[in-house]
């Protein structure tokens, strides 16, 4: 890609399975910041895959202590940066929807209301991917997982998945953006807004996870594209709380296309479909990109 | 020399304020908060240069302590009872990490029932965590160890966080005459904090807190158990160095009249000094009395208590329960020596122990009946 640091951060030869959508976010996230760059992750599979003792694929200073601490060891990071007087490095942090939107909400939310200067990356896969696909806040409806399973009495996930960026915008954070892994012109864009940003950013990144989905592993970044093109994930960045749409699909294709893909939505009768349709729908009208 | 009248938590807060860490992530619980507090009118005084991090949580202040002391400055941050209890994942990682971050703990009983007085069962329910734990007797004493701590902790060999463990509210809120050394001789004891092992530094980069399968876990562990039981030597090393400097020597345990003592009682903390006083009046009336008083809990002091216990009877003093086991100093030091011992469990939740309780338990230990008694129980 034009314009790109070919540099790679995220070295390959880790541990993640074919197809990873959560690797893809982490490099592009890390090419757009460079490396005057500290990373801290939340447990999990990002965490896993690349730190196998004694190797690394983490080609800047990274740091992982537990599951929803990651804001708050950021917090301590930059502490110590602005007492070294680096305050120019950028301090990346990364966790998977469970590590944010779940055990990490109260670190995350401790972090961002103190203003730290760091830029918070959720790797959104739907789902506790890491520890075999349970079901998380950020568990969209009518996804079946090992925790929410569809069966004779259920279609699966019953709850819409969390508002993530609406609660980053309501913490006053002063840039908030919605990404895929599949527009990375426009995460990277995101990104370098984020660390031109003085104070904190955050930003959630859709990622398409094969094994937690149930689709061919090649298929990661077209299944990102059908979220993006079925409205289903909108792509947005919120300065000071101005909702800006970045991305609007030339044709919006009905959701059904994005849930028949995967395996995890199969089981979804029309009535189902038709009620994420209309969520869908309204979320659009929401964000004007329909009438 | 300056004499100051203050209490424990201030005395902690002055020697904090000598150390000069870069970063301070606290969050407030009693009896801890006197700390904090001062440490923050210091930073908001212009006394002290930290970076004082407001954390929402202990759990966060702890992971932030880690995430400073990663990126390779001196830290300090305070706790109590259900702080540290809450703290317990990340207190485990920073040793784990080998991150040399000193944290003062109040003392005070854990819930439930919910309670804000002393005892110890909070920093002794951490012993395990691979944190040096230090218990402190005096607010002098309070003062000097958390300067040897920094220097404990930060030596490269080491590199093992430690807990300065004061009662609370005995120690936190009574004041007593500190003697404080000044900038210049702190400086000159304690020298700035060079991270040599571990740091995030972007020409250099680390990857710190990495997954270890069961190929390297075993053998990570290992040299903890091994630094840890170094640190003894270390432990008394720098506790001469600092009685060699300042006039106040210290070690691992602390003997006192125990030389000839055909009963020896063995406790932790501020409790000693009602025990010293008793033992005093025991000695007058011709009993021969004496006292052991651990200083560092971990690394337990095995080779210095067997080699002061000689024959005599011991009588151990616990502020703190192992469920039908006796208190955990009482566990420690039976399966230490080879002495008769038993276990005193007693002011728990903040209940008084009086000279008379002391006195109590050198009759019950002359004449012991049970491995392990409660003392003060109401009827």
């Amino acid at each position: 890609m034009k314009g790109v640091d070919e540099k790679e951060y995220l070295a390959p030869g880790h541990r993640a399975c074919a197809g990873c959508g959560a690797t893809i976010a982490a490099r592009l996230a890390l090419k757009a910041l460079g490396e005057n760059t500290i990373a801290v992750s939340a447990t999990g599979c990002l965490e896993v895959i690349t730190t196998p003792y004694p190797e690394t694929a983490w080609e800047i200073p990274w740091i992982h202590v537990a599951f929803e601490n990651a804001s708050a060891v950021a917090s301590g990071v930059e502490g110590a940066l602005k007492a070294q007087g680096k305050e120019d490095t950028n301090i990346v942090v990364f966790g998977g929807d469970g590590g944010t939107t779940d055990i990490g909400m109260q670190s995350l939310s401790g972090a961002m209301e103190r203003g730290q200067n760091i830029i918070y990356i959720c790797y959104d896969n739907e789902a506790y991917m890491n520890t075999g696909i349970q079901r998380s806040s950020s568990t969209p409806y009518g996804a079946s997982t090992t925790t929410s399973p569809a069966g004779k009495e259920s279609f699966g996930e019953d709850k819409f998945k969390k508002n993530m960026a609406a609660i980053m915008v309501a913490h006053g954070v002063p840039y908030v953006a919605t990404a895929c892994i599949s527009h990375p012109q426009d995460l990277m864009a995101k990104v370098k807004k984020a660390a031109e940003t003085p104070g904190p950013a955050y930003i959630h990144v859709l990622q398409p996870c094969a094994t937690g989905w149930g689709y061919s592993p090649d298929k990661t970044v077209k299944l990102g594209k059908l979220a993006v093109d079925t409205h289903m994930w909108l792509l947005y960045e919120a300065v000071n709380g101005q909702i800006e749409v970045t991305v609007k699909p030339s044709q919006k294709l009905p959701v059904e296309e994005y849930l028949k893909a995967q395996k995890r939505f199969r089981h979804l009768d029309e009535e189902h479909i038709e009620i994420i349709q209309k969520f869908v729908d309204g979320q659009s009208k929401q964000f004007g990109l329909t009438e | 020399m300056v004499v100051k009248v203050i209490s424990s938590a201030e005395a902690i807060s002055e020697a904090v304020k000598l150390a000069r860490p870069a970063v301070i992530p606290v969050y407030p619980i009693t009896p801890q908060t006197k700390i904090s507090e001062k440490l923050a009118d210091y930073v908001a005084d212009g006394e002290l240069d930290s970076q004082y991090i407001r954390v929402e949580s202990e759990h966060s202040a702890m992971s932030a302590a880690i995430g400073a002391s990663g990126a390779g400055v001196r830290v300090f941050t305070a706790t109590s009872s259900q702080g540290l209890a809450y703290m317990h994942e990340p207190v485990f990682a920073a040793a784990g990490m080998r991150l040399p971050i000193v944290m003062a703990n109040a003392n005070r009983a854990l819930s439930a029932p919910i309670n804000i007085w002393n005892d110890q069962q909070d920093s002794i329910s951490e012993r395990d965590s691979g944190w040096i734990q230090l218990f402190c007797e005096t607010g002098q004493e309070a003062f000097d160890t958390v300067l040897q701590a920094y220097k404990i902790a930060e030596n490269p060999e080491i590199c093992v966080p430690v807990m300065v463990c004061v009662d609370g509210f005995i120690l936190t809120h009574t004041v007593d005459p500190v003697e404080l050394i000044t900038q210049e001789e702190a400086n000159e004891f304690l020298p700035p904090f060079e991270a040599v092992n571990a740091y995030l530094r972007t020409e250099d980069p680390m990857s710190l807190g990495t997954l270890a399968d069961p190929d390297h876990y075993l053998e990570i562990r290992y040299e903890l158990e091994q630094a840890i039981n170094d640190s003894k030597a270390l432990i008394e090393e720098v506790g001469k160095e600092y009685g060699d400097k300042f006039g106040r020597y210290y070690g691992l345990i602390e003997e006192y009249k125990s030389e000839d003592a055909d009963i020896i009682l063995v406790a932790m903390g501020s409790i000693c000094g009602t025990i010293k006083d008793v033992i005093d009046e025991q000695r007058e009336a011709g009993k021969k009395i004496g006292l052991i008083r651990v200083r560092s809990f971990r690394p337990f002091p095995k080779e210095a208590l067997k080699e002061a216990v000689k024959d005599a009877k011991l009588a151990v003093l616990d502020k703190d329960i192992s469920f039908s086991v006796g208190g955990a100093l009482y566990s420690d030091v039976k399966s230490s020596v080879d002495n008769e011992t038993y276990g005193y469990v007693l002011g728990l939740g903040g209940r008084d122990i009086t000279p008379k309780d002391i006195e109590d338990i050198i009759t019950k230990t002359e004449n012991p009946t049970k491995d392990v008694e409660w003392i003060g129980l109401r009827e």
